[in-house]
Order: structure tokens, then C-alpha cells, then sequence
């Protein structure tokens, strides 16, 4: 498997950690009720096709990255950075 | 007064000679970790500029003037190799000193690139990975820097790393010499 | 037999082998399996399972009987292939699989007992009773069954893993590969061309056949040789792509050394991993067999490759030749060995309207093979009229053909599924299977040379085109350009049993039992009976299997379908997958820079993480670790002892909202924090958990530097990472490792800041370094940093250096320490003083503790949100009975506690049900002349000074404790701060 990161480019998948379901980027407001952050943090679906997961490119430029990807063809349809903005 | 001395990463680990290949160490001279803060890469790249003749690498390459090396090192980060660096470039960036952190070695001689096609996962055929590129990628097990220098590749690794470094490496010049001595 | 005038082995360069102990002789260009035929062995191996003399069946790598075991001692490669190994000078090899000769048998009984041993008997037969499995059917099993056996010893060959990349990535160097490597090289792709064989040009070296006039292996070998010269190709001769990956990523295989008498440093293997944007499939195509009785007897082959044995090398197993076939190609066979000067007494064709296409040889079209005769080499023949009729034919080698599968294997390794082809009886890859790869050649089931050709130069141009290099085709060559036609026919009916997969003794019986007792998907008859699942993964076998099945079931072929193919294609050493990986390479080893000085006091190092660090520094006298421990723990306690802390993660922060973040990951407050301040702080998950602990100091308004345990470093880092990415992106905050840039060392004791004084160039004292307090230093007119923190309780210190004068200083501490009492300190005391002290560690957040239930609820600000505060407020979170830390001593002074103990009430059976909690460290405390230990104890806050009993199930230890506060020594903590 390999992955494009939007940063270094073309790289073998050993570069990568594999984190989980995007779903952890939303995370809920800090007065939510307990139940919001129990389904959160623990509630993930486990779809047949579409996913959006969460990678971190460890042995590169350490972004942390959301792939776009099929569980059943393993197409990766993209990657983007979690972190869109730079410093520029 | 205390009298402390100093030793480098590799003293006693290299060169190391096989083959058509010889690895040796590197002296980066001062190593500056620079980290433009929000909205001042263009600013820090100026300001490198002005001080030290060199502007901040894009992602993947190398900035180069006498004396003096800007190496990307990750997202937002680069590493000032070389000079002292100019206390203004604070303004813009977070610096710390990391000239102690690294083991930076040399490979160098006609198999480079098969002796390290052993153990890092991307093409560093100079077609693909030509002199200005650099990468953080993997060595074996370990996270390195790879840039192309004149002379070869520079490999830096964490400096506690530096015997394992050392012994990954030569394990697989044998092996390409080997691969060599058997035709 | 050799046969004069045939073969391309060069007659001039004789080879000397051995194959069991005795000397043979073969020729430079032979395989293992070439040189035995020529020196007349025809029996190489027993099957796996009723032990039946077999013979050579393939000239490849699909070969399922002529395994062997390679070179001697250490260096014995069992299950190699002997139709794969190539001749060297002194090669030895020793059969396999039987006792204890090849010639007699032993096990060979079980091929008597065969009705007994049918599909399933394992299952049926070793069920009951169930005690029995372990203790004498598995044993048992595994002394009969099995193949090679590894020799138990070191293995000292080197072996390799390497990455490759190209834009063209060709599978098979024959006519097609070759002809897509060129046509792709040309258009000025990066090509490259991976061929199984030794040698290029695939089945052309096989074949006595013209390319463009010229033989056409002297064609292959010329342009292979064209290809070598241009800088865009490689080529990868001894090669097999064994596995087709996500994102154009392929596993290959290259047999770097084994054709070596002496490899010196050159790798046995390599395993290669390539990263290829496109790839074209020419992996050619494997025979299959026809089943009928006995067709197992050495002597019987396919026929394609007795044809390569006879061109190829020059060989044959006999002189008396018999062809067997359904298609036409069988007849191509019977030709060659007719004008090769061999007896060939009968060309048998099961299509009854098939037409005589090799000369003049007896020809029997409409007829089948019957049974073979001969146990341990063929003797005769039973043909099989249209009729009825019978006929025997004296014959010492017999070709079977029944048809030509395309090798599909890698198409499929991305679940795609082949589709069934009538016109080739047989499966053919589906388009676009694996995304990138194209398929030519005989993969596709494109049979004729000269079609191949073209296929291959097609496929090549459109691979390079893709990429957005143009180029022309080549000149497609002069070659061969004959039809094929193959009729159905996977078994001959008739008593006895009729073979399918060699390797796992599997019969047409047994896949029709598998369907009458309702095995009848494909994968399930696979498994009951074993078809297709040994090394060779029934590569000769496997569509005859399903024919019988479909068969059986009555239903079709295609509907049938085929098992999964996986990778490997061709079996791997798992040397080759884990080269690098040994020993050293198994992981990287981090060494500190007083490591040296450590080592030559005698400190026995101990891994901490990736980390070495000393556990003791022996003194002479002492026997055993505890009394070194004991002596430094007590240096520390009363003098000053020095210890390399290095390890510690130290990541620098720099931003205007530090403070901030800070305070989002930690659970406590930093952003009021003054600087030149430390503050111990503790990081949760966001579940609520404890993830990690340590000091974080405030160098400058703008600069802090955080500690993390040595363990969490990296997670942490990952952990700082994703908080910022994700959630903080606003927030102007930068970081960076400096744990590699500092040597730092924790100087302890109530003479440290003595020690110190004479060391640095400003003394210090209370007023300028109060405890927590952090700063510059300056010694030797070295820059360096001073933080007044301590683990071990007592007045203490860390100072760091940049690396380079680690060792240096190290030495230097030492030395001063010494002359004050005092000395280093290895992990054990480390650990002693902080029991003492009640500081937990990873042994203590273990991941299933909170801040609750280490005592630090209070740490959990409740006037900002952190990463995990809101979870760790769930209900069952913070409920008094949940297990809490505590301290614990023996109540016995004297008698041992023991870390992973659990607790129960006094008089409480120790059973699950009545566990309190657990014992996670425990050290014997020379301060307080105890044992003391910290644990986790249900409800324990409220339970101190009350009696608990200690039970250690692994080893047998009960022991009467008291709970206590987790700090049993200076509990006011007085020392630290005085």
C-alpha cells in the first residue's frame, strides 16, 4: 500500500501510523452530555466501502493526515492534511 | 574550572570501508531547528536570506550558499546547518539548537544508492532524488533525513542511534560488495 | 539419460553433485532435476502423506514432488525445488520425507492403508478423545506427515530486502515480457523486467523453435542482451514476482545466491518490494495433468516439460516415450522426441477427430491413458480405447498434457476473480483486475509465439503510453504462429486411484467424497481435502479439482468458480522476508553517552524502551544486586548519587500560546506558570486515562521544555502532534524533540548542591534555586541548564549539557560525587527511592488508571477543559470502589511482597471474585529496613492502616499486608526542599 502525502509525496506505507475513523476530528463541545463523548470517542461504523481515516505520516514530515479511501477495493480516492493551513 | 570534552556521535564507528562504498561522518557544524511561527514562513525566508544568503527549503529540497545549509526537515520545521544563526531570525521562528542531537554521516562510491535501496523505502536514484532534495523517510527501523550533497548522500539519525546507524549500514555494503565479488 | 545433439548445457563444463550421499555428475546450464534425469535417477521424493515413490513431473517452479534439501548443516535449505535449483560444483542434495532410505521406505505402509486415509480422515479419526489431540495424534502426525525439515541450527547465510521503482514493471521474461520491456524501454519508460528463470526467453528455451531464423532461445538471450545495455532497464534474472499489492506495490523474490557454491557476503535471497506505476502480467502459462490410475509413478510428467528436458538440457527419464494428451500441443512433444531419436511407441490423443501433427509416430486418436505400471519408475502403459479396447504398451516414460493454464495467480491477488475461456478450457484473467496491470502472452491465454510477441510489444507501448511516453512498436519478429485446440478431459474413469494434487496426496476420490458429504463450495472441498494447499498451492492440479467437483455437483465450471489465489506465487523463506531483522537489526538500540562509562564499571545494562540504561553499578564485595541497590539507594539518601536521565523525552516549546496548549493537554494549569519555574503535570486520553506524567519547564516567557517518561516519548510526541493538528490550528505554538541534543543527569542527595557548587562556575543556593526552580548555568564556560527537580525525594538536581560533552561530564560527576560519599545509581535504586517516595510510574499508569485512581483528582482543573476530562467524568469513573493506589508493607518486617500479586480480604478465598486489586511495584526499602510496595487496592484510600492479604498465584507467595499512604518516606517531603 502507499499513500501521497500532500507534503513528501509518493510514500511506501511504512512510513505511516494507522490512527482510526476520522470521526475524531469533531470533537464535542466541552459541555456536551457524557453520552455525546462516550458515542465519540467509541461508536465508529465499520462500512463495506467509503471510509475517512486518520493517518499520521510518523516517518516523514509527522502531519497528520485524512485518507479518503475504499475498505473493500482499497482505492485511495485522497489525502489531505488535517491541518490545512501552514505558516505561510 | 571544569575542563569537559567532547566527542562526536561516531567516534569509533566510522569510516567504514566496502566495497565501492565508504561511509564516514559529518561535521554540520551548528545545527539550528527552525519553526516559522502562523504567517511568517515568507518573513523567516527573508530574514534567512538577509543573514545567512539562503531562503527557507520548500518541502523536499535543500537550500545551499557557502557555508551554510538549509535542510527541510518536517512540516513547517528546517534545519539551519553550518553558521551560528542570527539571533533575529527569532523573530519569526522558533529556534532551538540541535548541532548535539544528530549523527550525520556520508555515503558515498558508485553503489550508493543499491546499498541504501536496502533500507529506505523511496528512489534515491539521483534521477528521482537529485542534489537539492531532501526526505525524511525511514532507515531500516529508524526515522532519518536524506539529502544529496555533492559528494553522496547525507544520512542523520537521532544520535543515540548512531552504532545501529552504523551497523545497518555496513551490514548491507557487504552485502552489496558481495553481490558484486559474486558477479 | 543424456541425449546426444540436444539440449544447450554446456558438455565442455562438467559439475559434480551429490543427491543422498552418492556422486553424480551433470553439466554447467543443468538444474538439480536435469542433472538427476541425466544421470538416470528417476526416484526423488516421497508424497507427503502415504509416502509414494515419486519422480520429476514439471521444469519449473510449480513442481510438487522433486523437493529436496540443499547444502548441509546450518545452511540446509529443505523444500527446494529441484527443478528450480540450478547445478553448482559440489552441490550436495538429500531427499526428503523418508526413513530411512528414498528406496525403502518405511511409512511407505501408509500407501497400503490408503482406504483407511481418505479426505477428512484427520478431521473423522483424531477427534476422540479430546485429551489425546495434543499428547499423541499431533506428534504422531507431524513425525509421518511434513516435508524438509529445518536443521534447528543458526542459519549464518546472509539474506536481503530491498526496494526497487520503476515506471514498468514486466512479470515473465519470455517472448511477451521481453518484447513489453523493450517497446516500453524504447518509449523511454524505466523499465523493469523480472524473469523466474535464470535466463530470459521463457518457454522459447523450452521450445526447438525460430525467432526472426534464428533458434529462438538464441533470440531471447540476444535481446535480453540489447535490453541490459539501456540505462532506463533493469533486469532481474532469477526473479518471481510473488505478490501483486495495494498502489502498484510488488513482492518478488530473487534467488540471488543459491546458484552459488560459495556466496561469500552475496545474499541467498532477496526479497524485493517494487513500486511499480504500471505493470504487464507475462507470466506465461502452467500444464496441467489428466487423472487417471496411478499417474504418479516417476516416469510420468508433463509433457511440455519432458519437451524443455529433452530441448533445454538434453535429457529424458527414458527411452521408451508415451504422449499422452487432449490438445494439440502434446503432439509437439511426441514430435521433438521422435526426431531427437527417441522411441516414442504411441502418441495418444481422447479427441477421437485429432489429427496426427508429429511425424511418424504410432498414433492413437480417441484413446486415453488407462494406467500407468511401475512402483518406483514406469514400466508399462494401459491405453483405453473408444470401444473399450485395451492395450499395454512397455514404455519408461510417459507425457501428459492436459492443456495449458494461464498463470493467473498475481491478476487475482486484489480479489479479482478469473472468468472461464471454453476456447483454452481454462481460466483466463479478468480485465483490469489489479489496477495499472495489463496482462499479454500466455497469461491471457494468447498460446502461439508469434502472438505473444505481439501481445507483449502492445501491452509494453500502452503501459508507456499511459505514462505519457509515445513510441512506435517494434518490428514484431518472424515466429511461429500455430493454432491450439484443447478438448476437455480431467479424468480417465477407471478402478484405483487417479492423482491430483501430488503434494498433498489428494484423488479424484476424495474430491468426489468431499461433494457427497456436502463440501461443495470450492473453498470448502479445498480445505477437507487439502487440494491445492501445499507449496506448489496445486498449480498442476487445482482446475482438474474443480472440473471433478463441478462435476460431481452438477454444475458447470464457470459456476463453480476457483479457490483465492494469494500470494505468495511461489513459496518465500522467511529469511528472506525478515533479512535485516535479526539479531541487532531486530530493533534499533539507543545508547546514552555515559554508556561506555557505565559498561566499564561493571553495570549490567537493561533495556528501557529502544534505551540501555545501568540497572546497578556493582562494587566489589557485593554478590548480589541487592546489596548494590541497597548500598546506592542509601549514597543517595545520604550523600549524593549521580544518574544519566537522559532517556527522558524533552520536547521544546516555543509560541504565544504555549501556555494554553499546555493547559488543554495537561490536566493541570501551566499557562500561570512564571518563568524559570518547573511544574510537574499529568496528560490524559481522551477516554480519561492516564497516558503519561512530567515536568514541564517555563525556561523564558516564550520557551518551555517538556519532560516525558522514556517509555512514552514517542507516543507523546505523536499525541502533541495530533492535538495541535487537529484541534489547535489556530493556536501560535511550535515544538521540537531536544532529547538527543541534551545529556542530562539527576544529581540526588543532601551533598548535591555541594557537589554542584564546585562544579558550576556561579554557585547557586536556596534563594537563586529554590525547589521546581530552572535556569542557565554555566560550567566550564559551557552553556548548560540546571532544573531543581527530583524523583528520588531528596534535595536533588538535573543538569544538562549538549551531547557532544556528555561523557565528559558523566566523569566528571562521578569523580566529585565519589570524593563526597557518593556515586552513580542504576535503575534498581531509581526505583527504590521512588517506591519510597509513593511516584508512580508506567508500572503505575499502565493505561487503565485514572487521575482518580492515583490520588490526583485534584490535578484535574476544573476551570479549563483538557484533552480527557470530560470521560474521565463518566459514571463508573470516580466511584469510591474502583481500585486506588495505595501503599503497602509487610506486616512481618522482613518477608517479601512480590509485584503482580493480587489482594483479597483476610480470610477471603483468593479467587477471582474476591480480588481487590494488585501489587504493580515493590522494592525492599533500606531506608526503612521493609519491603514496600505501591498497588492498587479497591476503595484503598479509605482503608489505610487496615491488614490485606497479598496472594502471588505464579509463585506461590501469601503474605499479610498493611495499606498505607502511597508516600512512606518523608512524608512531609522536608528533604527535597531543604
Amino acid at each position: 500500500m502507499r499513500l501521497t502525502c500532500p507534503i513528501c509525496g509518493d510514500r511506501d506505507r511504512r512510513e505511516f501510523y494507522y490512527q482510526g475513523d476520522a470521526a475524531m476530528l469533531a470533537r464535542p463541545d466541552p459541555a456536551a452530555p457524557v453520552q455525546d463523548w462516550a458515542d465519540w470517542l467509541h461508536l465508529r461504523d465499520n462500512p463495506a466501502g467509503r471510509t475517512r481515516e486518520l493517518w499520521y505520516h510518523e516517518a516523514g514530515c509527522t502531519s497528520w493526515l485524512m485518507v479518503e479511501r475504499d475498505t473493500v477495493t482499497h482505492e485511495v480516492f485522497s489525502v489531505d492534511l488535517v491541518e490545512r493551513v501552514d505558516a505561510d | 574550572m571544569v575542563d569537559l570534552t567532547a566527542l562526536t556521535p561516531c567516534s569509533g564507528l566510522l569510516p567504514l570501508r566496502k566495497g565501492t562504498v565508504t561511509l564516514s561522518e559529518l561535521d554540520p557544524g551548528r545545527i539550528t531547528s527552525l519553526m516559522p511561527f502562523g504567517g511568517q514562513r515568507a518573513a523567516l525566508s527573508a530574514a534567512l536570506e538577509r543573514a545567512h544568503g539562503l531562503g527557507f527549503p520548500a518541502p523536499g529540497r535543500v537550500t545551499q550558499t557557502e557555508g551554510a545549509t538549509c535542510l527541510w526537515t518536517a512540516r513547517d520545521q528546517a534545519f539551519l546547518m553550518g553558521p551560528d544563526p542570527d539571533p533575529a531570525l527569532a523573530d519569526h521562528a522558533a529556534m532551538t539548537d540541535q548541532s548535539d542531537a544528530w549523527a550525520v554521516v556520508l555515503l558515498a562510491g558508485e553503489d550508493t544508492e543499491d546499498v541504501l535501496a536496502r533500507l529506505v523505502p523511496i528512489d534515491l536514484r539521483p534521477a528521482a532524488f537529485p542534489e537539492g532534495s531532501a526526505a525524511r523517510t525511514l532507515c531500516q527501523h529508524m526515522t532519518v533525513s536524506i539529502s544529496r550533497r555533492a559528494e553522496g548522500l547525507q544520512i542523520m539519525c537521532f544520535r543515540s542511534m548512531a552504532r545501529t546507524l552504523a551497523h545497518e549500514i555496513a551490514d548491507v555494503m557487504a552485502s552489496v560488495a558481495g553481490r558484486r565479488a559474486a558477479g | 539419460m543424456r541425449i546426444d545433439g540436444k539440449g544447450r548445457v554446456d558438455r565442455n563444463r562438467p559439475v559434480n553433485f551429490t543427491f543422498d550421499g552418492k556422486a553424480f555428475g551433470g553439466f554447467a546450464g543443468d538444474t538439480l532435476a536435469s542433472a538427476l534425469m541425466g544421470a538416470d535417477v528417476r526416484l526423488v521424493g516421497r508424497s507427503f502423506k502415504y509416502h509414494r515413490p515419486r519422480g520429476v513431473l514439471t521444469a519449473g517452479s510449480e513442481e510438487p514432488n522433486a523437493l529436496v534439501t540443499v547444502r548441509s548443516g546450518a545452511a540446509a535449505d529443505p523444500n527446494t525445488r529441484a527443478t528450480v535449483q540450478e547445478l553448482y560444483e559440489g552441490l550436495e542434495a538429500v531427499s526428503q520425507n523418508r526413513w530411512p532410505s528414498l528406496d525403502f521406505d518405511v511409512l511407505g505402509v501408509n500407501d497400503l492403508a490408503a482406504p483407511f486415509f481418505g479426505a477428512g480422515f484427520y478431521y473423522k479419526t483424531f477427534m476422540w478423545p479430546k485429551s489425546f489431540w495434543e499428547k499423541l495424534y499431533e506428534p504422531m502426525i507431524r513425525r509421518a506427515a511434513g516435508l524438509g525439515a529445518l536443521s534447528g541450527k543458526p542459519n549464518a547465510d546472509r539474506y536481503e530486502k530491498a526496494y526497487a521503482f520503476c515506471d514498468v514493471l514486466v512479470i515473465g521474461g519470455g517472448p511477451a515480457g521481453l518484447m513489453a520491456a523493450l517497446t516500453a524501454a524504447r518509449a523511454g519508460a524505466e523499465v523493469i523486467l523480472a524473469s523466474e528463470d535464470c535466463c530470459f526467453g521463457g518457454r522459447l528455451q523450452a521450445e526447438d523453435e525460430t525467432v526472426d531464423g534464428d533458434p529462438g532461445a538464441t533470440w531471447a538471450t540476444a535481446l535480453a542482451g540489447e535490453l541490459a545495455t539501456m540505462e532506463n532497464v533493469r533486469l532481474m534474472p532469477r526473479t518471481t514476482v510473488t505478490g501483486a499489492y495495494d498502489g502498484g506495490t510488488f513482492g518478488a523474490l530473487e534467488r540471488v545466491a543459491q546458484h552459488l557454491a560459495d556466496p561469500g557476503d552475496a545474499p541467498i535471497e532477496c526479497f524485493w518490494r517494487i513500486a511499480a506505476r504500471r505493470a504487464v502480467l507475462c507470466s506465461g502459462a502452467l500444464e496441467r495433468h489428466i487423472a487417471f490410475r496411478d499417474n504418479d509413478r516417476p516416469g510420468v510428467m508433463m509433457a511440455g516439460a519432458l519437451r524443455a528436458y529433452l530441448n533445454r538440457w538434453g535429457v529424458a527419464p527414458g527411452r521408451r516415450v508415451v504422449v499422452f494428451g487432449n490438445n494439440d500441443d502434446a503432439h509437439r512433444t511426441a514430435r521433438d522426441m521422435h526426431l531427437a531419436g527417441l522411441e516414442v511407441v504411441a502418441l495418444v490423443d481422447s479427441r477421437h477427430d485429432a489429427e496426427n501433427m508429429a511425424g511418424d509416430v504410432p498414433f492413437y486418436p480417441g484413446w486415453q491413458v488407462a494406467r500407468a505400471h511401475g512402483a518406483k519408475g514406469l514400466e508399462a502403459v494401459d491405453l483405453i480405447g473408444p470401444q473399450g479396447a485395451l492395450k499395454r504398451v512397455q514404455a519408461d516414460a510417459l507425457g501428459v498434457s492436459g492443456g495449458w493454464n494461464p498463470a493467473v495467480s498475481l491478476t487475482c491477488h486484489l480479489n479479482g476473480r478469473p472468468v472461464w475461456d471454453d476456447r483454452i478450457a481454462g481460466f483466463v484473467p479478468r480485465e483490469d483486475a489489479v489496477p495499472g496491470m495489463t496482462v499479454a502472452g500466455a497469461a491471457r491465454g494468447t498460446f502461439a509465439t508469434l502472438a505473444c510477441l505481439r501481445e507483449g510489444a502492445e501491452a509494453g507501448r500502452e503501459a508507456a503510453q499511459a505514462l505519457g511516453f509515445s513510441g512506435e512498436l517494434p518490428v514484431i519478429p518472424v515466429a511461429e504462429d500455430e493454432a491450439y485446440h484443447v478438448r476437455r478431459l480431467w479424468a480417465v474413469p477407471g478402478k484405483g486411484r487417479a492423482w491430483l494434487d501430488f503434494q498433498n496426496d489428494v484423488t479424484v476420490k476424495d474430491v468426489k467424497q468431499a461433494a457427497r458429504e456436502n463440501y461443495r463450495s470450492v473453498e470448502h472441498m479445498k480445505r477437507y481435502t487439502t487440494q491445492g494447499m501445499a507449496t506448489d498451492q496445486g498449480k498442476s492440479s487445482n482446475v482438474q479439482a474443480l472440473a471433478i467437483l463441478a462435476d460431481a455437483t452438477g454444475r458447470d465450471l464457470p459456476e463453480t468458480g476457483t479457490t483465492t489465489f494469494r500470494p505468495p506465487y511461489v513459496p518465500v523463506s522467511i529469511a528472506a522476508m525478515g533479512a535485516g531483522s535479526q539479531g541487532k537489526g531486530f530493533a534499533p538500540q539507543r545508547f546514552t553517552t555515559s554508556h561506555e562509562a557505565s559498561v566499564a564499571r561493571g553495570a549490567p545494562m537493561v533495556e528501557a524502551g529502544l534505551w540501555y540504561r545501568p540497572s546497578y553499578f556493582p562494587q566489589p564485595g557485593e554478590k548480589t544486586w541487592r546489596e548494590a541497590c541497597d548500598r546506592e539507594v542509601k549514597m543517595v539518601r545520604e550523600s549524593v548519587g549521580i544518574c544519566d536521565v537522559s532517556t527522558l523525552g524533552k520536547i521544546d516549546l516555543q509560541g504565544r500560546d504555549v501556555g494554553a496548549f499546555l493547559d488543554f493537554v495537561y490536566t493541570n494549569t501551566f499557562s500561570t506558570l512564571k518563568p524559570g519555574r518547573v511544574r510537574y503535570g499529568l496528560m490524559l486520553r481522551e477516554d480519561g486515562h492516564v497516558m503519561d506524567d512530567g515536568t514541564t519547564a517555563r525556561l523564558t516567557e516564550n520557551q518551555w521544555v517538556m519532560t516525558t517518561t522514556t517509555a512514552a516519548a514517542g507516543e507523546v510526541m505523536k499525541h502533541l502532534d495530533w492535538v495541535r493538528q487537529a484541534y489547535c490550528g489556530a493556536m501560535d505554538v511550535r515544538f521540537i524533540s531536544v532529547t538527543e541534543q541534551w545529556a542530562q543527569f539527576a544529581v540526588a542527595g543532601p551533598k548535591s548542591r555541594e557537589l554542584l557548587n564546585g562544579l558550576l562556575d556561579h554557585p547557586i543556593d536556596d534563594g537563586s534555586f529554590p525547589f521546581m526552580q530552572c535556569g542557565p548555568v554555566s560550567i566550564g564556560g559551557l552553556a548548560a541548564r540546571l532544573f531543581r527537580i527530583s524523583f528520588s525525594g531528596e534535595h536533588a538536581y538535573e543538569i544538562a549539557v549538549p551531547a557532544r560533552y556528555g561523557a565528559s561530564l558523566f566523569e566528571v560527576l562521578l569523580g566529585r560525587a565519589e570524593t563526597l560519599g557518593g556515586g552513580p545509581y542504576g535503575m534498581e535504586a531509581l526505583n527504590v527511592l521512588r517506591i519510597e517516595k509513593g511516584h508512580i510510574t508506567h508500572a503505575e499508569i499502565h493505561g487503565r488508571t485514572t487521575a482518580f485512581d492515583i490520588g490526583f483528582a485534584r490535578m484535574v482543573s476544573a476551570r479549563k477543559d483538557c484533552i480527557g476530562k470530560a470521560l474521565a467524568a463518566r459514571p463508573g469513573m470516580v466511584e469510591d470502589d474502583r481500585e486506588q493506589l495505595v501503599g503497602l508493607r509487610p506486616v512481618t518486617t522482613g518477608r517479601e511482597l512480590t509485584a503482580g500479586a493480587h489482594l483479597f480480604d483476610k480470610g477471603a478465598e483468593a479467587v477471582r471474585v474476591n480480588d481487590l486489586g494488585y501489587i504493580t511495584s515493590v522494592g525492599f526499602s533500606p531506608s526503612l529496613g521493609t519491603f514496600l510496595g505501591l498497588g492498587f487496592l479497591r476503595n484503598g484510600r479509605a482503608r489505610h492502616g487496615e491488614e490485606i492479604r497479598m496472594v502471588d498465584h505464579v509463585r506461590g507467595i501469601e503474605e499479610t499486608c498493611i495499606v498505607t499512604d502511597p508516600v512512606a518516606f518523608d512524608e512531609d517531603g522536608g528533604r527535597l526542599r531543604g
